[in-house]
């Protein structure tokens, strides 16, 4: 049966429009990080930033502390996470003691992990995103396929049918036009929402702020206007020093969007004072955990999580070029959803993300903190070849693993493996066409020639050939005396 | 040239279904004077093992690899991909084995892709080659993201007479093979397989060669069911073009 990662990849390969969004998208950013990359002059910078990450990984919990401590002497209130149920009981809990009838979300793709927006509009709260992408999307009805460029899927002309329809204006394919439209109705839900809700892409254990990225203002607002902000934060998201902060978030913008500098940076980290009178009358951090112990306590995984989600595998990588983030079924696509999705939602129920990829090595090359993704997925197949209790995951596929133990038998016998090549020749022949093609296979094989031709065994092996012609008056190494293994 | 013997790492899909590609790495030595030997016993790196996951199968295929190439002076293989598996997985694979580990170390440091041993190892940059024709050239996943081998192979390739080499779009980006996964996602390794095809097309370079025949051969494939009018090499075979050279496998699918 096929499954519907490849049913959903199939759609993506199919759209002429993703296809054509997703050109432009990884021509311009997936080449342009690389070129960032290639032309920084702090060649150290990238490895620095790994390493600080990891070494923070060392005392997280130390970290952690710090930070909540720092934030609740400003007078914000932090609630650790351990599920994410536990993070939407404690924002409902916030959102009914505060009377709250309206949200106005900044751009988080942790909010979407949880999956709290279904529970927030349970209890009759109105959820609007602010973020342009995440809004169009929003208005849609549809799922982000791109970690920061949600609605790379759509493009303007289908953006000006939904801003006609949705909003009642004229319909216009013009981007400013479409923007402005855009910005007069999220200012009104702006400045009458009772709750911010964003995400928090860095925090600084030093000084108890938590720090987001933006360039359309619209994170400033949702975090100033409402009285009140929750910031959803994952445990790993963490810096120990602003100085590491700053080093951080510059390879953030830049593999996001290729900007040394996103146009907003928000530090935020309590509610106003007397002294500083801007911001909410509540401040809470919910910094989230939802499988991130598990993984960090794996060495093999924890690599994963120095991830500062700017995207940028995305834009490299040639199956997401391909097949786009719907297909991926997770609100992280790309390869960093691949190694991410099943170690926090189940490596067997996603097995076809952890197989499907061809460890082409891209999005380790384009990484800015340089995370071995191709290893990852590696040791996430390894897993499912054999079965793991710590990951709670059975043998994926019992076939394959029957297939491959047979494989080992032959390869490691060369006695059985030459005969055995030569019965493949033997049965072979009536496939092969007189373009000297194999054109149609059955079973597993018609995964090959449902699209492509497949060579048949030669008519001599190498090993025959050098035999035949070109072992004579050469000293040749005798065989390894071949025994029982 | 005398020296050091090669041991001839023959892949397992050069060995049974392209030996032309095995032959014509011969050709290129016997014209250069490069003494070489074959291991009789060698099958399979493992590589395909332990890109799907399964590690002690591989870890086997590991073992009666080092077995057999443990006493070569040095290792050459027309592959980028098996040199990667070799170099960098071995050691992995046996990461709770000091002495298989170090074994596995001592043969990864003399296990070299074909054109990295000849530029690299022995400062070969001209082959002596003719081929007569448009060359496009493919990069290798793991040969040029791996190995970092991009330049050698182009550097042998512009020192051909009569090969002129147009650089494709994209030369390094995947082209879908993956190994099991080209059969298991058939309809995104065949999409990647076109995009491929798409800028070798747009060369109009009439050869498009590369150093990994499974790249190779998933492009060949794709190139076939199209009807697309190119030739498949692999760079052995271009550099084998010339006087005593072989080149027939590849004709225009």
């Amino acid at each position: 049966m096929t499954s519907q990662y490849r049913i959903d990849a199939q759609k993506g390969i199919d759209s002429p429009r993703l296809q054509a969004s997703l050109h432009g998208l990884q021509d311009r950013f997936g080449k342009g990080a690389m070129a960032l990359w290639a032309g920084m002059d702090d060649k150290d910078m990238r490895k620095r930033v790994k390493k600080s990450r990891m070494k923070n990984f060392e005392h997280l919990d130390i970290l952690l502390a710090e930070l909540a401590q720092n934030v609740r002497a400003r007078g914000g209130n932090v609630y650790f996470a351990k599920t994410a149920q536990d993070a939407i009981d404690y924002t409902l809990e916030v959102a009914r003691k505060n009377e709250v009838k309206r949200v106005v979300k900044g751009k988080s793709m942790l909010s979407m992990e949880i999956d709290i927006d279904p529970a927030l509009a349970d209890a009759g709260i109105e959820v609007v995103e602010t973020d342009l992408g995440e809004y169009i999307i929003q208005l849609a009805g549809e799922k982000p396929s791109h970690i920061i460029a949600p609605c790379i899927h759509m493009n303007r002309n289908q953006i000006g049918e939904l801003f006609a329809e949705k909003l009642g204006i004229d319909y216009t394919n013009d981007p400013p036009a479409l923007t402005l439209a855009a910005r007069k109705a999220l200012r009104e839900k702006l400045l009458s929402a009772d709750m911010g809700l964003t995400g928090c892409n860095l925090a600084c254990a030093e000084t108890g702020h938590i720090s987001l990225v933006s360039n359309e203002g619209n994170i400033r607002m949702a975090t100033t206007m409402p009285q009140v902000h929750v910031a959803l934060m994952g445990m790993e998201r963490i810096v120990a020093t602003l100085e590491e902060h700053r080093e951080t978030v510059q390879l953030l913008t830049r593999g996001a969007a290729l900007q040394k500098l996103s146009t907003y940076v928000s530090f935020l980290g309590g509610p106003s004072s007397a002294n500083d009178p801007d911001g909410p009358k509540e401040f809470h951090l919910v910094i989230i955990d939802n499988g991130r112990s598990k993984i960090l306590a794996d060495p093999e995984f924890r690599e994963i999580l120095a991830c500062i989600r700017c995207g940028a595998c995305l834009n490299i990588c040639p199956v997401y070029g391909r097949i786009g983030g719907h297909a991926y079924n997770s609100p992280y696509c790309g390869p960093i959803g691949a190694v991410i999705t099943p170690l926090l939602d189940g490596i067997n129920k996603h097995a076809d993300l952890c197989k499907g990829e061809t460890l082409c090595g891209a999005c380790k090359d384009i990484c800015p903190v340089q995370i071995d993704l191709p290893r990852m997925l590696a040791a996430l197949r390894h897993k499912l070849a054999y079965g793991s209790d710590r990951w709670n995951t059975r043998q994926h596929n019992p076939a394959e693993a029957y297939a491959f133990t047979l494989w080992r038998l032959l390869v490691t016998r060369s006695f059985l493996y030459r005969p055995f090549l030569k019965i493949g020749r033997f049965f072979q022949r009536p496939f092969v066409n007189k373009n000297k093609m194999i054109r149609k296979m059955a079973g597993i094989g018609s995964g090959w020639t449902d699209g492509r031709d497949l060579p048949p065994l030669a008519k001599r092996t190498f090993t025959e050939l050098w035999i035949e012609k070109y072992s004579k008056n050469r000293t040749t190494q005798p065989a390894v005396p071949e025994e029982e293994k | 040239m005398s020296g050091k013997t090669v041991s001839l790492f023959i892949q397992c899909l050069v060995d049974t279904m392209f030996p032309e590609t095995g032959e014509a790495m011969i050709t290129v030595f016997d014209r250069l004077g490069i003494p070489y030997e074959y291991p009789i016993g060698q099958t399979c790196c493992g590589q395909p093992a332990f890109n799907s996951g399964y590690q002690r199968d591989a870890a086997a295929a590991a073992k009666h690899f080092i077995e057999l190439f443990e006493e070569a002076e040095v290792i050459v293989c027309p592959s980028g991909s098996c040199v990667y598996m070799v170099r960098h997985h071995y050691p992995e694979l046996f990461a709770g084995d000091p002495s298989m580990q170090s074994r596995a170390l001592a043969i990864g440091a003399k296990t070299f892709e074909f054109t990295q041993y000849l530029v690299d190892e022995l400062g070969i940059i001209d082959v002596g080659a003719e081929f007569p024709g448009s060359v496009t050239y493919h990069d290798s996943c793991h040969l040029s993201r791996g190995l970092g081998i991009a330049e050698q192979p182009r550097t042998l390739l512009k020192n051909v007479r009569g090969l002129e080499l147009i650089e494709m779009k994209d030369s390094d980006t995947c082209c879908g093979f993956g190994g099991t996964f080209s059969v298991n996602y058939p309809e995104i390794s065949v999409a990647m397989a076109d995009e491929k095809i798409d800028n070798i097309l747009d060369t109009k370079a009439d050869t498009v060669t590369g150093c990994d025949i499974s790249c190779l051969m998933n492009i060949l494939g794709r190139i076939s069911r199209r009807g697309e009018d190119v030739r498949v090499l692999h760079i052995a075979q271009v550099l084998a073009g010339g006087k005593g050279g072989k080149v027939d496998r590849g004709e225009k699918a």
